[in-house]
């Protein structure tokens, strides 16, 4: 007999992290002791997206999502939820606005404008069974195009959907595999690029922990299109839950032999194998990823030739982002009309976004092209955390630039945010308030970036290392007018004459501050403040007299003995000596030390 | 592990495991399918609700109607227990009380497959604010 109910349990990275495994183990035990197990099915499953409202539990098929959820909650779950039918209060969602109860995650505002197709499955199979991805139409479209269509058929239908490079570059996929395919060369390679390098992107890690199956399909489908037998996923060694998951999804197809010799019976051969990155944020750049594949350091290579014609082991590859294969399938199935209607002009289909920063919803979201900066920010997420005013919002991590208030109504795509001053990416959206100080944000990405560059080309190597040192000076109020111009011209010479994306677009937040937050930068270096007051040389901590009242108490925190005064008496923070660590600020109960 | 060697073998496949994951699909857009609901509050499980609720479980897999049944807390109706909500696709739900297992029988024969009423339903006499 069916189950009745099923429980699913989020256990990508970040629930698990919560201790999303040990929910699952007590509600098998408690089930058990309970005689429910016949009933009730416990599936962990890959990520819902809600990740600052996890753990998270979903009962069905009443749709109720429990958010916040603790090991020790499992015993009320079951006996008041399951046993009794009564859901449990506390731990459903309450609007921040309306303060209503919503238990179906369907009415959510966080939901309602998201459109899942390549996180389709996150959240709602068990990434460790194929099965289930089977009995979700899962390697069908593979069947389809090895029994039905020609490579040339598939190759067109991927170029009518109009489906574009998901890992920042934006290349039109079917385009890529139509030069690959004509290439010729008696060994071809499909190459899957799962190395992630932005700060704060975990797009491709919650598909791979979710869903590998739907990469797996999508890479076979490419092998079919291009002449290749083999694939490989370069994946980063820091995803270990990913690793693991997609290395039992291939395990698991092997034994159906939906991957290996003579699939589907037509003859066609195809398995994959992993690679493991180590850490390097260049090797998500494909020249450099292919020569790390290789065994060598991972440097960039002039491009022509581009991978397409002479790539892995200088045989023609063809390198596609994880989440740009997780489109793959469903196109397949569902036709190129269907995935063009959706999104807009140039760019077709839905993005996946990482949102993080100063938001109220963290999480992972996925909407149609052309929703705008407005919707994503204020209601798909949830609106500024603490009530705070919106400053600014970081796209494309340390390649990408900030978009500002103005910004707001620019709907999503490839080529808007471009023409705004930023880029697309791989999806990171990092957004940011008016305690975050945009110079200090630039010298943050500067900071990645000098460490990142793989030194093969002196623009980069050297000259971002003089952007951040600019930076940093600024940031302590000893720069001046002549160096923001140096730092200008520097960030465009950089740009030009760099050998590969990163050097080409490590300056972008730079420029991109200084045209949207000159006043910003102004202040830091004829004023010497920082308007946000995040950067700590340039703030003062003053007391104020008249709140004063002589405790002592700061001076006796003070860790350099930079405050003096009698007891009872007003005291006098020395600027020569105070390092800044705010303790008198912190111990001050009379509200009488101010940071300006 | 039999290997999938067509696209035949892997469709029926598929369906044999369709009823595996069946019930997250339909929860997906529960308004296009058969909704029950049955009372399962102290009342109702001293009545005997559980067993109308698994009885209605198998009957509707063995029969093979496509329909979602959920437990849910007391509905008020405390003298019929146990009842159960019905509520077919574009339909106002209807209650019927004193269900037992051969009423039920009597509830998807007669109003589930063909939509005729059946005695012994409780006339709803109260809104919920939504």
């Amino acid at each position: 007999m069916a189950y009745k109910m099923h429980m699913l349990i989020c256990s990508g990275t970040g629930c698990k992290s919560s201790e999303s495994d040990l929910i699952a183990k007590n509600l098998h035990k408690e089930l058990e002791i309970r005689n429910l197990t016949q009933d009730i099915q416990v599936v962990k499953t890959g990520c819902f997206g809600f990740c600052e409202q996890g753990p998270i539990i979903k009962v069905l098929p009443d749709n109720t999502f429990y958010i916040r959820v603790k090991p020790a909650d499992v015993t009320e779950i079951i006996d008041e939820h399951i046993i009794k039918g009564r859901k449990v209060n506390r731990l459903l969602y309450q609007d921040p606005k309306t303060h209503e109860v919503i238990t179906d995650s369907k009415h959510m505002e966080f939901y309602q404008k998201q459109i899942r197709i390549a996180l389709r499955n996150c959240g709602f199979i068990n990434p460790d069974n194929i099965d289930e991805y089977i009995s979700r139409e899962g390697y069908e479209a593979l069947a389809r195009c090895l029994t039905e269509y020609t490579p040339e058929e598939v190759i067109d239908t991927m170029k009518k959907s109009g489906l574009r490079g998901r890992g920042g570059g934006g290349f039109p996929t079917g385009l890529k595999w139509e030069i690959t395919r004509k290439s010729v060369s008696d060994q071809k390679y499909v190459v899957c690029n799962a190395d992630e390098g932005d700060p704060g992107a975990f797009m491709d890690r919650s598909i791979l922990e979710g869903d590998p199956h739907s990469v797996i399909e999508a890479m076979a489908i490419c092998g079919y299109c291009i002449g290749a037998d083999h694939g490989l996923v370069y994946i980063r060694a820091e995803y270990p839950l990913a690793i693991e998951r997609l290395l039992t999804a291939i395990k698991q197809a092997r034994e159906y032999g939906l991957l290996g010799q003579n699939i589907f019976n037509t003859g066609f051969n195809f398995d994959i194998t992993l690679r493991y990155g180590a850490g390097a944020f260049v090797c998500g750049e494909e020249t450099a990823l292919i020569h790390s594949m290789e065994g060598f350091r991972g440097e960039p290579t002039v491009k022509p030739p581009f991978p397409s014609v002479s790539g892995y082991l200088g045989k023609p590859s063809n390198v596609n982002n994880v989440e740009t294969l997780a489109n793959v399938p469903p196109i397949i199935l569902k036709g190129s009309d269907w995935f063009s209607s959706i999104g807009t002009a140039k760019s077709k289909g839905t993005k996946v976004f990482a949102l993080a920063g100063k938001i109220n919803n963290v999480g992972l979201i996925e909407v149609p092209m052309g929703t705008t900066l407005r919707e994503v920010i204020y209601e798909i997420g949830g609106g500024i955390k603490d009530g705070k005013k919106f400053k600014a919002v970081q796209t494309g991590g340390p390649s990408g630039g900030c978009l500002t208030e103005r910004h707001l109504d620019v709907p999503i795509d490839y080529d808007n945010l471009i023409a705004a001053g930023s880029m697309m990416g791989s999806g990171g959206m990092i957004v940011m308030d008016e305690d975050d100080c945009m110079v200090a944000v630039a010298k943050y990405y500067l900071d990645f970036t000098v460490e990142e560059s793989c030194g093969k080309c002196t623009p980069c190597r050297i000259g971002n290392k003089r952007l951040y040192e600019m930076l940093d000076k600024i940031t302590k109020g000893e720069s001046n007018m002549n160096e923001i111009q140096k730092l200008r011209n520097l960030s465009n010479v950089i740009k030009d004459s760099s050998l590969c994306g990163l050097g080409q677009t490590s300056p972008n937040p730079v420029l991109s501050t200084l045209d949207n937050f000159w006043d910003e930068y102004m202040a830091h270096v004829e004023e010497h403040k920082c308007p946000a007051g995040q950067c700590k040389s340039l703030m003062k901590y003053i007391i104020i007299p008249d709140n004063c009242v002589g405790c002592t108490a700061c001076a006796r925190n003070c860790p350099v003995n930079a405050i003096t005064g009698e007891r009872k008496q007003v005291h006098f923070i020395n600027q020569e000596i105070c390092i800044k660590c705010g303790a008198c600020y912190e111990k001050c109960k009379f509200d009488a030390i101010e940071i300006k | 592990m039999n290997q999938i060697k067509s696209l035949d073998d892997l469709r029926k496949l598929k369906m044999d495991l369709q009823s595996k994951i069946d019930l997250r699909e339909k929860s997906i857009d529960p308004e296009s399918h058969i909704r029950i609901r049955v009372a399962m509050a102290t009342c109702g499980i001293a009545s005997g609700a559980r067993e109308v609720m698994d009885f209605m479980v198998s009957a509707l897999q063995k029969r093979n109607i496509d329909g979602i049944v959920t437990q849910t807390g007391c509905m008020g109706y405390c003298y019929a227990e146990p009842t159960i909500e019905v509520t077919l696709p574009g339909r106002d739900p209807v209650v019927f009380g004193y269900v037992d297992v051969k009423k039920c029988d009597e509830i998807i024969e007669k109003y589930i497959r063909r939509g005729e009423l059946v005695e012994g339903i409780i006339p709803q006499n109260y809104q919920t604010i939504q």
